[in-house]
């Protein structure tokens, strides 16, 4: 039990919240980067392999890219299934083999990165999805190559439904840092955790609860504007009316 | 310069089976402006896709400029699209980009770079009249404007052959003339090919030289609409001249009788009554001006039966007319 009327005890809550977010921000931010390195690509992927897309015959082979969509299929549904709590601790022997412990900050990023990709790249596909196949034809016609296609074309053309599935994407990623919290990983939940439930302390329970709170806002607010902007340019109605429902899709796992 | 031999399509669906183009050929002569209308599911959006292979034939061969496109390696193909500008109904242009970026992507694609690209889009918005909207985004323009920057984008690589996929088709009848004549204006001030497709007569008549028939997925006519409408029974001049369904009148003779060029001038009601005495009476008539030329259709009724009137329709025919026993 902290005594609240102890002499130290707000810098010591002071101290410990902002040790706390610094390994919060660090662990959602760099898992963050890598998700959007490896989700992005993924997201082209599922949509461009699937029959009929842009990649739907890699290597000239049609069978391939029926394989690849196939095997990307079961990756992503395999990754966005797995229940957080025991993908984090199956991946373990991954997480040490690549950061060398499964302890701390940067060994949580392994299990976040993992379980956002997935998620991530559906946002991508949806948001591809919804780009006018005659804009892919447009291009085509011009002598567009696929890589052009797809950098020039359908990722600016989906950059405002993209934006707003990131957010989302954040935000279950600060969700999931929390329970990281809870075995070893530091950041806000381990705070939560130990100062707020083994030690009884409603008051460094309730400050983790703001922090979060406002670290989700702004991300959020942030996300919003930027969609708005892109928006302004592309179609503003559908990109607003699609992330609802593109929310609703992907969130009942969370 | 675009020749299409043989070329079949069939689409399979789930258990539906359509052949949408069977055994289709054409030819398009360098220059002129080539119409091809139909209903819609007849195939000629297919047709036009399978010009540049955005819909690869089952079979035939497609040679534009020269260059067999369907014997080609997927990255010769793309060099080869680059003669090949291409318009769409729906216009199809990135929402994300302005006026400007959008005629440059095509110049992006080629590799054309920066400020070559910057005044090379400037200068061909100029031709389509929109300089002054170089800096808007698709949604703050008109279907028209749009369909202007559908053009520009598809003229900024200096193509030889310009596709129009119904480029009219979603525009009020105003718009559609303003499109029309700036088609006409590309194709008179830069040379270009055009190959449109259309299910509107109006557009055939106001900027073709050519046209074609198309039907079920097969061909029915084509050839050069001055020669069309001289032939007899062409379906593509009954539609340029509607003149509505053959009138029941028992007892009489119905003629169409088809004038152009110079034969669109003589008094030819007149010449039958003073030749032969007959009381002519005039049922229809539809004139137009196509290709620059007057042409017309005119509908007579002639009392009494055909075998009575052969002198004066041999007359006519005579003359340079083309005369049809409308019901015969």
């Amino acid at each position: 039990m902290i005594d609240p009327s102890a002499p130290d005890f707000w810098s010591g809550l002071f101290q410990v919240l902002l040790v706390g977010t610094g390994q919060t921000l660090y662990m959602v931010g760099v898992s963050l980067l890598i998700t959007i390195i490896v989700g992005l690509p993924l997201g082209i992927l599922l949509v461009g392999t699937e029959s009929g897309g842009l990649f739907e015959s890699p290597f000239g082979s049609r069978r391939a890219g029926r394989v690849i969509n196939r095997v990307l299929e079961f990756v992503v549904n395999l990754g966005r299934s797995v229940p957080f709590i025991i993908l984090m601790v199956a991946l373990i022997p991954f997480t040490r083999l690549v950061v060398g412990t499964f302890i701390g900050p940067t060994a949580a990023i392994v299990p976040l990165a993992v379980v956002a990709i997935p998620f991530f790249a559906r946002m991508v596909e949806i948001a591809i999805k919804e780009v006018d196949t005659g804009l892919i034809e447009a291009a085509e016609s011009l002598g567009a190559t696929r890589w052009q296609i797809v950098s020039k074309v359908l990722v600016p053309e989906a950059l405002s439904p993209m934006i707003l599935g990131l957010s989302t994407t954040v935000t279950s990623i600060i969700n999931f840092s929390a329970m990281v919290g809870t075995v070893a990983g530091g950041g806000l939940g381990d705070v939560a955790v130990r100062y707020g439930y083994q030690r009884y302390s409603t008051i460094h329970m309730v400050a983790v609860i703001i922090v979060i709170f406002a670290i989700v806002m702004v991300l959020q607010g942030l996300a919003t504007l930027l969609a708005k902007r892109f928006a302004h340019k592309s179609r503003p109605t559908r990109a607003e009316k699609a992330s609802p429902a593109l929310r609703a899709s992907v969130m009942p796992g969370t | 310069m675009i020749s299409v031999q043989h070329v079949s399509k069939t689409f399979r669906s789930g258990g539906t089976v359509t052949a949408a183009l069977q055994d289709v050929s054409l030819e398009v002569a360098e220059g002129e402006i080539f119409g091809v209308i139909g209903q819609s599911g007849a195939g000629k959006s297919t047709l036009i896709r399978a010009v540049n292979l955005l819909e690869r034939p089952d079979s035939g061969t497609v040679t534009v400029d020269g260059d067999e496109l369907t014997a080609l390696s997927p990255a010769a193909l793309r060099t080869a699209r680059r003669k090949i500008g291409m318009v769409f109904q729906h216009f199809n242009l990135l929402a994300g980009r302005t006026v400007r970026g959008n005629v440059e992507l095509g110049l992006e694609i080629i590799g054309v770079d920066g400020e070559q690209r910057r005044r090379r889009a400037l200068e061909i918005l100029e031709l389509v009249g929109l300089d002054d909207k170089a800096g808007a985004y698709p949604s703050e323009l008109s279907g028209g404007q749009k369909q202007r920057v559908g053009i520009a984008r598809a003229l900024a690589g200096n193509p030889k052959v310009l596709l129009s996929d119904e480029a009219t088709s979603a525009l009020d009848p105003e718009t559609t003339r303003s499109i029309l004549d700036l088609v006409k204006k590309i194709n008179t001030e830069l040379g270009l090919t055009v190959l449109l497709i259309t299910h509107e007569m109006d557009v055939v008549k106001r900027v073709c030289d050519s046209a074609a028939l198309i039907e079920g997925g097969r061909i029915i006519e084509q050839g050069r609409i001055v020669e069309l409408i001289s032939t007899a029974g062409s379906r593509l001049a009954h539609e340029l001249f509607p003149l509505g369904d053959p009138p029941s009148r028992p007892g009489d003779t119905v003629i169409d009788i088809t004038f152009s060029g110079g034969s669109a001038d003589s008094p030819v009601i007149a010449q039958l009554a003073r030749t032969y005495g007959l009381d002519v009476s005039i049922l229809g008539a539809a004139i137009e001006t196509i290709g620059g030329n007057q042409a017309g259709r005119t509908r007579l009724a002639l009392p009494g039966n055909p075998a009575g009137h052969a002198a004066p329709i041999a007359d006519l025919r005579r003359q340079g007319m083309l005369v049809e026993i409308v019901g015969e």
